[in-house]
């Protein structure tokens, strides 16, 4: 690695001194503030730790402030957010007026080298700076960073495109997601790999193999991906020197993974719930298989009792129990699919299912207006995305006109199932309980609470919005076990975990 | 208060070649967080999935510090008298009986005597502690243990000692490196993660990868052992039940040399796949994505 050498990795000063601490002091309150949760203890380890890294090696410095504060490998992006805000190229902050200063002298065999030198000249504002470079030129150097992958090429291309199509200026109340966009609507990146793939081709004569061409094409994305974090990281660094840490802090925080709230998953987020999801069901499982055979005692066995009491001269000092067999329940989950509950419904299906070795039975059942039963889409399949997606696609829920009817939907699962929930079975149903002012059919519910073990609802709407508008979770509440909010996993961990 | 010791290493990149020349290839955070587990004398808590050398690192860093490797393997059901130490009680049963009828000797003598040195049977914990000569100690896959067994580790982590109520603290005549490893199957306690250094391995980069195929697999070419690694890092890209691992990353390439291959083709990975993944859902949907062809990079005309 040859961090050291590089000029934008010299963030703090080297000494131990007061700024830094202040610095680390309000590095730390963040990441509380991001629900990291840092003791006291971890504190001063961190402080103890950097006595021991050279501070001028910003990998150093952040591998020993991750090595002590962060705990839990689903807290690193936040804290990765945290440190890039706090730790971001603080060295030549005053050095983005006139970019040439703080570059380090590339090896500068494509990328003209004085179009940089001539930048810091005019660089002042954001959108008339680096007209010595031309467009072509700097497709050219795109092209050629994203090539030759290095990494040096890439924080250039990226700063000049930033500087020249962000259209940054100070005090300007917008998001950095929207800087971004305009620097990346205007890169083309889709036509360079294009192009790169196209020549990729030539090369070997035309003609690739899919296994190549599939290579090749996770390569440059690859690049493509390091060439967009170094613009997300440029425009940061500018957004930081502009507003200020704290504030820059505040708006970048984001949930923990296990607090995003489903409902308002970006698809960002939603790829990252569905990784969380895995290890989750895993961990789910395993501590529900535990529970089932700790913490509870069989009856006396008796001939085993017997036998130990021989190690006492026949007093039967220590008693012997057999080992519990609870019952494991009975699982019929009746979920909404409709829009805006839908990856809710999903995510929960896909929960139960992933852990269904843990109840004797599950039956899925969906609904919009019509309802429907999903059961074999998930049995004789490994693959439980893929049978969640079937549900999406095949499943028969609409009856009239796809809004939400739960009034309706209950009748058809009461007709239809109704027979089927016994004293075992614990009925889930998923839902926001908006009926569209269609009629509540509240009945049934109470019907299946007399007939079933018990009958949970879990509302993915934050507490506050229930019985408002056409919500009627209340009327239908009345009559379960149990309501719960259930809005990110953790929560929907913590109800599962329960119920075995 | 602890033992001063001698560092182990020196600077960061002291505890990289180190750990390469016993063919373990860390990268920047591993070596960091071993550099700082010397110096500050803290116990590294390594996470990550499995397959990506997490035992290893402990093995490697014993080879290559010339100390001894005490292993506590961790299962469901671990107790004191396993993990700790027990009082070898046929010991003590024979000295009472020897001893029978000796008046000289009153009863607090006699107890005294029974809970000596001699009749404690160390394991694991226990004997890294009293170990004079250098040792690292591994604990392997903690998270199996129940969350009140943790608590066992807590004395040892914090502080390099152990209380025995018959014989009084037990301190650490020299400070073992101590790696606890986890795969993560439950979350553990906050008690036992405050005490630790945290360090994840993940699946290496695409570069570290290649160099681990090169280093590890005899007879493998510079070209294939890319290709390996670009090939793996394609299918870890996909949303699979079990990502291939290192290891198994490894007896591919191994498979591959076997079969004489030079430059894979869809065919051979297809026909090896079995070794990289272990569901026959994560292999069909591999195969396919493999051998068809991805259009979205064609250039439209």
């Amino acid at each position: 690695m040859t961090v050291t050498e590089d000029a934008d990795s010299v963030p703090v000063p080297i000494e131990l001194g007061q700024p830094l601490l202040e610095l680390l002091n309000g590095f730390v309150i963040e990441l509380r503030n991001a629900s990291i949760p840092v003791s006291l203890t971890e504190n001063l380890d961190a402080m103890e730790a950097l006595r021991h890294v050279p501070l001028g090696d910003r990998e150093a410095f952040k591998y020993a402030l991750a090595a002590t504060m962060v705990k839990n490998q689903s807290h690193w992006k936040a804290f990765e957010t945290v440190f890039e805000i706090y730790f971001s190229l603080r060295g030549d902050q005053y050095a983005l007026g006139e970019d040439g200063e703080g570059q380090p002298s590339e090896d500068g065999e494509e990328q003209d080298g004085d179009g940089d030198g001539e930048m810091a000249g005019q660089g002042g504002d954001g959108k008339g700076g680096g007209s010595a470079i031309t467009p072509e030129q700097l497709a050219q150097m795109l092209y050629n960073a994203i090539l030759s992958g290095d990494r040096g090429l890439m924080r250039m291309v990226s700063r000049t495109a930033v500087k020249r199509f962000a259209g940054m200026e100070p005090g300007r109340p917008v998001g950095g997601t929207y800087y971004l966009y305009r620097t990346l609507r205007n890169l083309d990146l889709d036509g360079v790999l294009a192009k790169l793939m196209e020549e990729a081709r030539q090369k070997v004569g035309g003609k690739m193999s899919p296994l190549e061409e599939r290579l090749q094409g996770d390569e440059f994305e690859n690049r493509v991906d390091q060439l967009r974090q170094e613009i997300e990281a440029e425009i940061r660094r500018r957004l930081v020197a502009d507003r200020g840490v704290e504030a820059m802090a505040k708006t970048l925080r984001k949930p923990l993974p296990e607090d995003v709230d489903f409902m308002h998953a970006s698809r960002d987020e939603m790829a990252k719930l569905r990784k969380a999801i895995y290890p989750l069901t895993r961990k789910l499982a395993v501590r529900l298989q535990r529970k089932r055979l700790h913490g509870r005692r069989g009856a006396l066995d008796f001939r085993n009792t017997v036998r130990h009491s021989m190690s006492y001269g026949g007093v039967p000092a220590e008693l012997k129990f057999r080992r519990p067999r609870p019952k494991k329940p009975d699982i019929m989950v009746i979920a909404d699919i409709s829009g805006s509950v839908a990856a809710f419904a999903r995510f929960t299906l896909h929960l139960v299912y992933a852990i269904s070795s843990q109840f004797s039975k599950v039956r899925s059942f969906v609904f919009i207006d019509g309802l429907d039963e999903v059961t074999k889409y998930f049995e004789g399949t490994e693959d439980i995305l893929e049978a969640v997606h079937r549900v999406n696609t095949e499943a028969d829920v609409v009856w009239v006109d796809g809004h939400s009817d739960y009034g309706h939907a209950f009748e058809v699962f009461w007709e239809k199932f109704g027979r089927e929930v016994g004293p075992k079975t614990t009925v889930i149903i998923l839902g926001d309980a908006r009926n569209n002012y269609h009629s509540s059919q509240a009945w049934i519910i109470k019907e299946l609470r007399e007939k079933a073990r018990s009958v949970f609802w879990l509302n993915p709407e934050p507490r506050s919005y229930w019985d408002t508008g056409d919500s009627i979770v209340g009327e239908y509440g009345q009559h379960c076990n149990g309501v719960f909010e259930c809005r990110n996993l953790r929560q929907l961990e913590g109800f599962v975990d329960n119920l075995a | 208060m602890l033992p001063p010791m001698e560092n182990r290493f020196e600077s960061v990149t002291g505890v990289r070649d180190a750990l390469r020349g016993v063919n373990y290839l860390s990268d920047e955070s591993i070596a960091g967080v071993v550099y700082l587990a010397d110096r500050l004398r803290k116990p590294i808590l390594v996470e990550g999935p499995a397959g990506t050398g997490k035992t290893q690192l402990a093995k490697s860093v014993a080879e290559t510090t010339g100390a001894r490797l005490i292993r506590l393997q961790c299962y469901e059901g671990l107790d004191e008298a396993k993990a700790l130490y027990e009082w070898n009680y046929k010991k003590q049963l024979l000295r009472i009986q020897a001893e029978r009828g000796d008046a000289s000797k009153d009863w607090s003598e006699m107890s005294d005597d029974i809970f000596g040195d001699e009749f404690l049977l160390t394991r694991p914990l226990l004997e890294a502690i009293r170990a004079e000569d250098p040792v690292v100690l591994l604990i392997d896959e903690v998270d199996r243990v129940e969350i009140e067994t943790e608590a066992l580790l807590l004395e040892i982590l914090s502080d390099y000692q152990v209380s025995i109520p018959e014989m009084g603290t037990i301190t650490a005549t020299q400070i073992p490196l101590v790696f606890l490893t986890s795969n993560n199957t439950r979350e553990l306690s906050e008690a036992l993660k405050r005490r630790c250094l945290f360090l994840h391995i993940d699946y290496p980069e695409i570069d570290r990868e290649r160099e681990i195929v090169l280093t590890k697999v005899p007879g493998i070419t510079e070209t294939l052992a890319d290709q390996v690694a670009r090939i793996v890092r394609t299918i870890r890209s996909l949303e699979l039940k079990k990502a291939p691992s290192v290891s198994e990353t490894l007896d591919w390439a191994n498979t591959l040399v076997l079969l004489g291959v030079q430059q894979v083709t869809e065919a051979d990975a297809v026909d090896t796949l079995h070794i990289l993944l272990k569901y026959q859902t994560d292999i069909a949907k591999t195969a396919k994505e493999l051998s068809s062809a991805q259009s979205k990079w064609q250039k439209t005309p």
